[in-house]
């Protein structure tokens, strides 16, 4: 059981307080509710780029990292389809630095022309390390495309292409900025060694003054359902055969969620899972073989993803996977095998929740969800999923007509 | 109003004492030492079993890493699917790793599980057979993932600089082709986990929320099994260094990036200049704030990332500097690497630089001493070493009290471009 405190600044900063005084240390989650998802097509990459922009300097700081190293603190951030969050811990004495740092660059930017030059290319070589000059490093960009015709999600949070990035200009950055990066855009989680009163003291000081700005409401168009099956067939210089296999799946707010996330453990989720244990180890045709989804908040994708061994012929590997699909769709699992991934997910929470960042991290994620409290409910959802509510999904999702196929070939 | 050009005071960082919570020490019946850290806020645990069984033992190559992989598939009683399938359904994680002088079975899982898992951990220990299916799943396999690796550049690069610093003959430096794993035998194998795991040299490192009874548990488990009976000879390794030390390698005729590894060797961790040299290493390159960092990427643009690192074996260390970066850019980030090394032989680092990385590392080292895990991390690493707490605490003395000459002084000796190795491999 995770306890918080809860408040909302004048301006629509929401912000929660976790008290751990096990901990010397304090966490400062800001998490920003824009993620690729917002970007124009013609734009990509964006959000990312611009997390990286927020670490050059804000209108009062020049830099955003040196103050803090100074004071003993180690930082990140990551950007996805959905969010951007902010992390930093430090010691706890020195959790007002934090403040300084955060509040100064949701106020603004510097806005500055080299730090513009310098992560555009900083990205583009992120860019390049894990997506082009990696085998079967662009099959995400093809299965994207392939599986959204329409929601955004069919662009990755890297971008579309190099040139969306290269040709970003300092006048996009400001507006992208004053456009999502507002105190009601925004989460604070304060978490560690803190106490709940000096915090809100804080978060008046620091954040109370920076103007709401106007509350961005997000319009993206959702995916309607697909109707028939999609495929695609490329070769590249890679070693052995792959297939990429994805099915459109229920959003993360979506009740069914639960059962999908628990069903690709069944088919992927270790060396005991259901495909593994067939198509790897008992028919030797997969050298790895993997089951697993994003958890986007919007429509996400259940994923299956192979490698072949060599000589396989692909047509044959594809039909594995098939008749696999086909035993969770026509029979029930048995108990043991749905209590087992409930079981490894009440671990996984566990691991998870053991490290202070970790739990201010999810804190800001369940708040954007809607409720910070669903942190401490989740498990409870998990534990209500049937063996039955597995094989409607399974009947539901991995359809023919809603799938998405690529068979990645060596040249 | 608030004035918010102005810094908020801080605790500098190296104000703060720092210890590291002492584990409780056991023996089992049969001599194996057991180090234990009784903490945390979460119902979860973590035991390692450490073997002397790193592929310093082994006499024919990848013989010590497939005896690793092995030995959880399959025990006289078990197939490989039924151990997964028991772990699995206890929510438990159960790893092996092979290294260089130790390889290691890990277990994670709740505390309430764990009386469920660890017969199945002795059976392991006791009972493992090897099966001949499972090693030819195996060698496929790895051989599909080498084949892959050789794809990437960073992979090719990570091995040949190994094999330049240590020599292709050096547990360190030998890497694996394909037909290495062709090689291997079932019988090897069994010989190998015989001497090294079932008979072999074990300590034990377990930390989290422990049950009351777990002594008395780890006995019963593991207090009978035939550990540290026969001592495992010692053996020497000659380190065999390359001749030529600059090498530019052509793995992918399109590929846009070159990986770039530049190192020479060092001290030793038990040496007492290694934890000055960890300093000397992260103001260099070892943080996102590092001299190398700063330049490279955060002024040049040149990589999306550039560390460097000290390396932690137990027989010899070295300095690694280590980026990949844009192919027509390799050549300038090698040039700036050296820039760097020059600035800090030529020049004494700043007063407020040096505070900022001291903080810095003191700040995370606090950081990092917060959770059992990490608190038995830091004793596995020193006790593997021969090394003791007072090597911890000379490690944060060094850190709070080195001096900008210090570090001149240490970059003159080991920061000399032309004593460094240097690889690109695109």
């Amino acid at each position: 059981m995770i306890q918080f405190d809860r408040f909302v600044l004048k301006n629509g900063l929401k912000v929660l307080v976790h008290q751990d005084q096990s901990t010397p240390m304090a966490v400062v989650n800001v998490l920003y509710d824009v993620g690729a998802r917002d970007e124009d097509e013609s734009k990509t990459g964006f959000a990312h780029l611009f997390e990286h922009l927020m670490f050059g300097g804000s209108v009062n700081i020049s830099d955003y990292d040196e103050p803090l190293q100074l004071a003993g603190g180690e930082n990140n951030a990551y950007t996805t389809n959905d969010l951007t969050n902010y992390y930093c811990q430090l010691p706890a004495e020195n959790l007002e630095t934090a403040f300084w740092l955060e509040s100064d660059r949701m106020l603004s930017l510097a806005f500055s022309k080299k730090s513009l030059d310098v992560q555009r290319k900083v990205v583009c070589e992120e860019f390049k390390e894990h997506y082009i000059n990696k085998p079967y490093g662009d099959v995400w960009h093809m299965m994207r495309d392939l599986a959204y015709k329409v929601h955004p999600y069919k662009w990755m949070t890297i971008g579309k292409e190099l040139a969306h990035i290269e040709n970003a200009q300092l006048d996009d950055v400001k507006q992208f900025f004053f456009k999502h990066y507002t105190p009601a855009n925004a989460i604070l989680v304060v978490a560690g060694n803190v106490d709940t009163a000096h915090v809100k003291k804080l978060t008046e000081k620091w954040f109370g003054e920076i103007p709401s700005g106007v509350k961005y409401n997000r319009n993206v168009s959702q995916e309607p359902a697909q109707q028939e099956e999609r495929r695609m067939t490329v070769k590249r210089n890679v070693p052995m055969d792959a297939i990429y296999k994805t099915w459109h799946m229920a959003s993360r707010l979506e009740h069914d969620y639960y059962a999908t996330d628990l069903l690709t453990d069944i088919l992927g989720g270790g060396a005991s899972s259901r495909l593994y244990q067939a198509l790897v180890k008992e028919r030797q045709l997969f050298a790895q073989i993997n089951c697993y989804h994003f958890g986007s908040l919007d429509r996400g994708l259940f994923t299956i993803e192979g490698q072949l061994v060599k000589g396989v012929e692909i047509k044959d590997a594809e039909e594995a996977i098939e008749s696999e699909l086909d035993k969770v769709r026509s029979q029930l699992i048995d108990e043991r095998e749905l209590q087992k991934v409930k079981n490894k997910t009440e671990s996984v929470m566990a691991f998870e929740d053991m490290s202070v960042m970790n739990r201010a991290g999810s804190l800001a994620f369940y708040e954007l969800l809607g409720d910070g409290q669903l942190m401490n409910e989740e498990f409870k959802r998990y534990q209500d999923v049937t063996t039955e509510d597995l094989q409607r999904i399974a009947k539901d999702v991995l359809k023919d007509t809603n799938s998405n196929t690529i068979w990645y070939l060596a040249n | 109003m608030l004035n918010r050009s102005l810094a908020p005071h801080i605790k500098d960082a190296v104000e703060y004492s720092i210890s590291l919570k002492s584990p409780a020490i056991f023996k089992l019946d049969n001599n194996v030492d057991v180090y234990n850290v009784q903490a945390g806020t979460e119902e979860v645990v973590q035991i390692e079993w450490v073997f002397k069984a790193g592929n310093w033992f082994e006499e024919k190559k990848l013989v010590a890493s497939a005896a690793n992989f092995l030995m959880k598939n399959g025990t006289g009683n078990k197939s490989a699917y039924e151990i997964n399938e028991f772990v699995d359904f206890y929510g438990a994680y159960l790893n092996r790793s092979c290294y260089n002088e130790t390889a290691v079975v890990s277990l994670h899982c709740l505390s309430k599980q764990l009386e469920h898992i660890l017969p199945l951990v002795q059976e392991i220990f006791m009972d493992a057979i090897l099966p001949e299916e499972e090693l030819l799943i195996y060698k496929q396999n790895m051989k599909q993932r080498l084949a892959v690796n050789l794809k990437k550049c960073d992979f090719i690069a990570g091995r040949k600089i190994d094999a330049l610093l240590f020599g292709e003959q050096h547990p360190y430096g030998v890497y694996s082709e394909m037909g290495d794993y062709d090689a291997l035998q079932r019988e090897e194998l069994l010989a190998y986990y015989n001497a090294f795991y079932k008979n072999g040299h074990c300590t034990i490192f377990s930390a989290g929320i422990l049950p009351s009874n777990f002594q008395e548990l780890l006995n019963r488990y593991f207090g009978k099994l035939p550990f540290n009976k026969t001592v495992i000879q010692e053996k020497y390794h000659a380190i065999l260094p390359s001749a030529q030390k600059k090498w530019n390698i052509l793995n992918d005729a399109e590929g846009v990036q070159g990986a770039i590894r530049i190192a020479r060797a060092c001290p030793l961790p038990t040496d007492p200049v290694f934890p000055k040299l960890q300093v000397l290493n992260v103001l260099f390159g070892g943080f996102f704030g590092s001299r190398l960092m700063t330049n490279i990427r955060e002024d040049k643009g040149y990589t999306y990332g550039i560390y460097s690192y000290l390396m932690n074996h137990m027989h010899a260390s070295a300095i690694l500097i280590s980026t990949e970066a844009g192919r027509d850019v390799c050549e300038a980030t090698v040039k700036e690497v050296y820039h760097e090394m020059d600035q800090l032989r030529m020049h004494e680092v700043g007063k407020e630089e040096l505070l900022l990385v001291k903080n810095y590392l003191i700040g995370t080292l606090l950081g990092d001493l917060d959770g059992p895990f990490h608190i038995i991390g830091r004793w596995k690493n020193l006790i593997l070493h021969g090394m003791n707490v007072s090597h911890f605490n000379y490690y944060v003395d060094v850190i709070k009290s080195i001096q900008p000459h210090e570090l001149k002084q240490l970059a003159e000796e080991y920061l000399i471009p032309d004593d460094f190795y240097e690889l690109t491999v695109v």
